[in-house]
């Protein structure tokens, strides 16, 4: 790991740390990030463990906890986790934890993720009420091994299925889009908690293309590969000012036939992903789909007819959204 | 889709759900393409459990012509395919199996991988098969 010196010095356009003891300090943070774009590097933490799954290929759950244990102390320079969780989230505040369903139970966002990552946040002071688990609709977050409560004296789970989504649409480039009422009225922060997947449009699915399942006809967006979709429905200010930190699920993922479950094509990655920066995160989790591809001998993702040019996109001057330059990336593996 | 007991140990445990090609996208999102250009014209899905314990789900994909059925059968098969008796043509890995009967294409995936899954998942997609 980094010393202190070297993360703060590799964080300090970018970090939520700086920004998190205030209310949502993040857009100042973003607004130094401008300002110091030339400096800047984007951190991502990649945490694995070898031994997460068993022979048999089930998850070892009690082992996910320290997997995020280790990302987060990495990310932050914090060893304890509940400090390195004060600095990530604001206290009194609602905290939306995006989950991806969509593909079903055989490849959808963890169960013991999304409660490792409840408890912490428990631990760091964040009352259960203002825990809010959210995906597109009860089926989705029934596929996480998740349970729909609307009780706001426990930890919330529901879909936009049951929020609704607002009446008028919000514009940004070639999106136009109608919001879930989880992300427009609910949450005040929103980490997003995305599986990786391949993805048969876009070329791969994680943390941008997640939102995805935070509007009302996601389909609209598809055209040219999710190019420029993804990136212009992400620099809709709700979406780039709520969704500010990414814990992205790579302990399974489908390096082809994505974004559905296909069996023959899953694999074991073993990881977490994790980052401010969602175009670096994706960025890095494009690279470890296509080193698997390449190992098993699957055309890269470009000679498939399907590379994922909305990471490039979403860091263009237009977009700003973040880094996709390897140079520009701190990229941490632990 | 086949009842619950119909094929020996599998019970259906959810409602068939129909989708349209114009809201196929609800179900698979970004998949949906695939078919829609392939030409879909409704899905089916249900989702079955065996002995109580492997769960599963069956997609019924009616195609516009068996030409589709044949597209999407053999898009994406990989080394390990196992080609099976199953309609016109099919293949099975370890934790699935899809076959084309005329316009249907037919998927059923497992969540787990048992010994007994592949035998299992062949005796659901030929009580499907037998309904087409």
């Amino acid at each position: 790991m980094n010393s202190r010196r070297e993360f703060i010095k590799t964080t300090a356009t970018g970090a939520l740390i700086l920004g998190s003891q205030t209310s949502l300090g993040l857009a100042a943070i973003l607004d130094q990030k401008t300002q110091h774009a030339e400096a800047a590097k984007s951190k991502v933490v990649v945490a694995r463990d070898p031994a997460l799954h068993g022979p048999a290929g089930q998850l070892d759950d009690k082992r996910v906890i320290d997997l995020l244990d280790r990302a987060i102390a990495a990310y932050t320079g914090r060893d304890h986790p509940v400090e390195a969780w004060k600095r990530i989230v604001p206290i009194g505040k609602v905290i939306g934890l995006k989950t991806n369903g969509l593909g079903g139970k055989g490849i959808s966002t963890h169960l013991a993720l999304v409660l490792a990552i409840a408890e912490r946040l428990q631990q760091a002071g964040v009352k259960p009420g203002e825990i809010l688990v959210w995906d597109r609709n009860a089926r989705d977050l029934e596929a996480c091994g998740l349970t729909i409560n609307t009780d706001p004296s426990r930890i919330r789970c529901f879909g936009s299925d049951v929020s609704g989504f607002e009446d008028q649409p919000i514009s940004w480039g070639s999106a136009s889009v109608k919001f879930s009422k989880i992300l427009t009225r609910e949450c005040d922060m929103v980490i997003g908690l995305p599986i990786l997947k391949d993805h048969n449009l876009s070329g791969v699915t994680f943390s941008m293309k997640n939102m995805y399942g935070v509007v009302q006809r996601p389909f609209e967006l598809h055209a040219g590969g999710c190019n420029p979709g993804v990136a212009d429905l992400n620099r809709i200010p709700v979406v780039r000012d709520k969704v500010r930190f990414t814990i992205g699920d790579a302990m399974s993922s489908v390096y082809e036939g994505g974004p559905g479950f296909h069996p023959e094509h899953l694999w074991q990655p073993n990881a977490l992903i994790v980052g401010e920066d969602r175009v670096a995160v994706d960025h890095t989790a494009w690279q470890i789909i296509e080193r698997k591809r390449a190992e098993v001998g699957v055309p890269t993702l470009e000679a498939a007819g399907r590379p994922p040019l909305y990471i490039a996109t979403a860091a263009d001057a237009e977009h700003n959204l973040g880094f996709n330059d390897p140079k520009r990336i701190n990229l941490m593996e632990v | 889709m086949p009842a619950s007991g119909a094929v020996a140990g599998w019970e259906k445990t959810a409602d068939t759900r129909v989708f349209d090609a114009k809201n196929l996208y609800q179900y698979i999102d970004g998949d949906a393409e695939q078919y829609i250009s392939a030409g879909v014209v409704t899905t089916s899905t249900a989702d079955y459990k065996y002995k109580g314990q492997l769960e599963a789900t069956a997609d019924v994909y009616t195609m516009g012509d068996a030409a589709g059925a044949r597209k999407i059968l053999e898009t994406g098969q990989t080394k390990d395919a196992k080609a099976v008796q199953l309609g016109d043509a099919g293949v099975a890995y370890a934790q699935s199996v899809i076959f084309r009967k005329g316009p249907y294409l037919v998927r059923i995936v497992a969540f787990d991988s048992t010994p007994e899954t592949p035998q299992a998942l062949l005796a659901l997609a030929h009580g499907i098969e037998a309904k087409l």
